[in-house]
């Protein structure tokens, strides 16, 4: 590799040997678009007409009013495709065109990872293919619906516990024999080398708008940032470009689930300890013996036994702080900042809106928070129902 | 000397190759798992390749990912695999035992304490499939302070640098597999290997086995025939513990006749 695979000791590149030299290319591939001025100007474009960067920040003028805190929202869940993922695959599409290749193939959890790289394979023209846990399929038929509409074969995947980290496998599984023809477009800043340092260069955008944007709105920078974190790309979107700036705290929360003192949560952080899957060193849920654990939370999309290898080093390091939200809580931020503000959010969103009004109501002093807010709930609506109906418990 | 290196050295005597064949430890119980290793080395088997039952086996198709859930769903822990690798060291002094692994479960409890759990339940060498070379050194390190040969994977894409880095870090045996893919059954040796053979053998690495689709007596045959010094057999050889669930004697007797077959087609004489 060109350069360095690590973030502190966390990441690396832990693949079959076979597809070591796949991701030699991938890294050569990306350093150089990454240089290249036409790549970045195109890139740009279809940020800004076809997915409408810049996104809003806005500041909410009813959540948290009687706090002390003025909380402000970046609205990715206005973005083309309904949440952050669209920065990556534009980014990840045009590399894959350049890289000559003529074929993606993508795993998803709750499908909308699998929605943006459907939309990315419609826009660059290319065969795509999205590997989905057989449970998801089932649990979320609408996405499905969606990624077939605009081309992609979807493949159930039936082995180990038919969710977003067998997904991840059968993804890896296929990739070992079609390298040569097909990139894989992975979806988070999780997996080997390169993909957490390029998924995390196409979704800086995100802080570096914030940046100007909280700037211009405040005259300073905010105290802290939240966002979600499953895997981690909005969260290390938002965050990058706030790293240098000491003073500005970095949250992310993770999925509390139904408690961390269960077993049933996906707080890989909180609780997890360090082991190598899906080709990074990083921390895991797992048991004694190493074998990985299943994980539960309301949001499909922070369901997942792993987090990016820059978040366990930012933790490591102390620069960022990680925390819970429950099912509960976040349930309750989302239906709170449907009434007050009339913004239905992805429940992995939710999390960090119920951190944000943890802190804002806690605040002795006035303090400035920036949330990222990755999602919109469309994708979550019947599931909510269910829930509130009393037809399905959380 | 490794007993590789004594297998290989009998081997040229007798002017044949190694057939090595594949299975899964605690597939599909602990017993019968006991009973299907016996029978294996009692068919002729030169070497014995196992796995230790992982979660997320991402190198392995349909028939291995079986194994190792059924091995799993069984209860099965790393500790039960060494006692059953130690019981067969036990049983056999000379047979060379070599294991098959994923990462997270060398690093769980450490990578040194791993190799001495491996050195000291009677293993010869550790491949960790999710480990490629570029990774390798403090896998091999380790391995090697505790007496145990690092194999690595020699693949039909590595340039001659990357063949030369697997070469130093690999003892005993180098795994070659001949096309892209996870492991599983084929109807054919793919790719001509020669020339990953000869690259293999001009920068020094230990003598060549090839794995990945071997399944038949005449793809052991094509594998030596192509200048591989052995050839190991994985999903084959655990179909027939896949079609033989509820009949544990049958399963037995007919790996007991794969063995023999394939064994069989390792002599280079004919």
């Amino acid at each position: 590799m060109k350069v360095n695979t690590r973030f502190g000791e966390f990441g690396g590149s832990f693949v079959p040997e076979i597809l070591y030299p796949a991701l030699e290319q991938l890294e050569e591939g990306f350093l150089a678009a990454r240089e290249d001025a036409a790549f970045q100007k195109e890139l740009d474009e279809l940020l800004h007409t076809y997915a409408g960067r810049p996104t809003p920040l806005y500041r909410c003028r009813n959540l948290c009013a009687e706090t002390k805190a003025r909380i402000y929202l970046k609205r990715e869940d206005l973005l083309h495709g309904g949440a952050h993922k669209t920065n990556q695959v534009l980014g990840q599409g045009l590399l894959t065109k350049r890289l000559g290749k003529k074929r993606i193939i993508a795993e998803t959890g709750a499908g909308q990872h699998g929605v943006a790289t459907a939309l990315a394979g419609a826009l660059f023209g290319l065969e795509t293919r999205i590997y989905m846990g057989e449970r998801d399929v089932e649990r979320q038929a609408l996405n499905v619906f969606r990624m077939e509409l605009m081309g992609a074969e979807v493949v159930p995947v039936a082995h180990g516990s038919r969710t977003l980290k067998d997904a991840v496998n059968e993804t890896l599984r296929e990739w070992t024999s079609s390298y040569d023809t097909t990139h894989y477009m992975l979806g988070s800043v999780v997996g080997p080398h390169p993909f957490p340092l390029m998924v995390r260069e196409f979704q800086r955008v995100i802080g570096r708008e914030a940046k100007e944007q909280i700037l211009e709105a405040e005259g300073r920078l905010p105290d802290a940032v939240i966002a979600c974190v499953g895997g981690g790309s909005n969260a290390i979107g938002i965050f990058s470009d706030f790293v240098e700036h000491e003073k500005t705290a970095l949250v992310g929360v993770e999925a509390a689930g139904r408690g961390l003192h269960t077993q049933e949560h996906g707080a890989t952080i909180h609780t997890g300890e360090v082991g190598i899957l899906h080709g990074s060193r990083s921390f895991l849920l797992q048991d004694a013996d190493g074998q990985i654990a299943e994980t539960h939370s309301i949001a499909a999309g922070l369901d997942y036994p792993g987090v990016g290898p820059e978040h366990a080093h930012l933790q490591t390091t102390g620069r960022a702080t990680y925390v819970g939200a429950t099912d509960t809580e976040a349930l309750a931020a989302f239906q709170e900042l449907a009434l007050k503000e009339g913004i239905i959010p992805a429940l992995e969103s939710a999390h960090a809106i119920a951190h944000a009004i943890k802190r804002a109501q806690e605040a002795t002093e006035p303090e400035v928070l920036v949330i990222c807010l990755s999602g919109r709930g469309d994708k979550d609506m019947s599931e909510v129902r269910r829930i509130l109906r009393g037809e399905e418990e959380i | 000397m490794s007993r590789y290196d004594t297998m290989f050295a009998r081997l040229d005597q007798e002017r044949c190759g190694a057939f090595v064949p594949f299975v899964t430890l605690g597939d599909p119980n602990l017993e019968q798992s006991l009973a299907l290793l016996r029978m294996l080395v009692a068919s002729g088997a030169d070497a014995l390749e196992v796995g230790i039952p992982f979660s997320d086996p991402v190198a392995d198709g349909p028939v291995i990912q079986a194994a190792s859930q059924r091995a799993l769903a069984q209860g099965v822990r790393p500790k039960d695999c060494w006692n059953l690798l130690a019981q067969i060291r036990k049983e056999n002094a000379d047979i060379p035992m070599g294991l098959l692994v994923y990462a997270n479960l060398v690093v769980r409890d450490g990578i040194d304490l791993f190799y001495q759990r491996a050195a000291d339940a009677g293993a010869d060498s550790v491949l960790v499939a999710d480990v490629p070379s570029a990774e390798a050194a403090p896998f091999a390190k380790s391995a090697r302070a505790h007496g145990i040969c690092p194999v690595l994977i020699g693949t039909p894409n590595a340039n001659k640098d990357r063949l030369r880095q697997i070469a130093q870090l690999c003892d005993g045996y180098v795994y070659v597999v001949t096309r892209a893919g996870v492991t599983g059954v084929d109807q054919e040796v793919h790719l001509p290997p020669e020339h990953l053979l000869a690259v293999l053998k001009e920068v020094g690495a230990p003598p060549a086995m090839l794995g990945f689709g071997i399944s038949s007596p005449k793809q052991v045959r094509a594998a030596l025939k192509c200048g591989a010094a052995g050839a190991i057999s994985g999903s084959a050889v655990v179909r027939h513990i896949e079609e033989n669930l509820d009949a544990p004697g049958v399963m037995l007797h007919e790996i007991g006749d794969f063995v023999r077959k394939m064994k069989a087609a390792t002599s280079l004489e004919s």
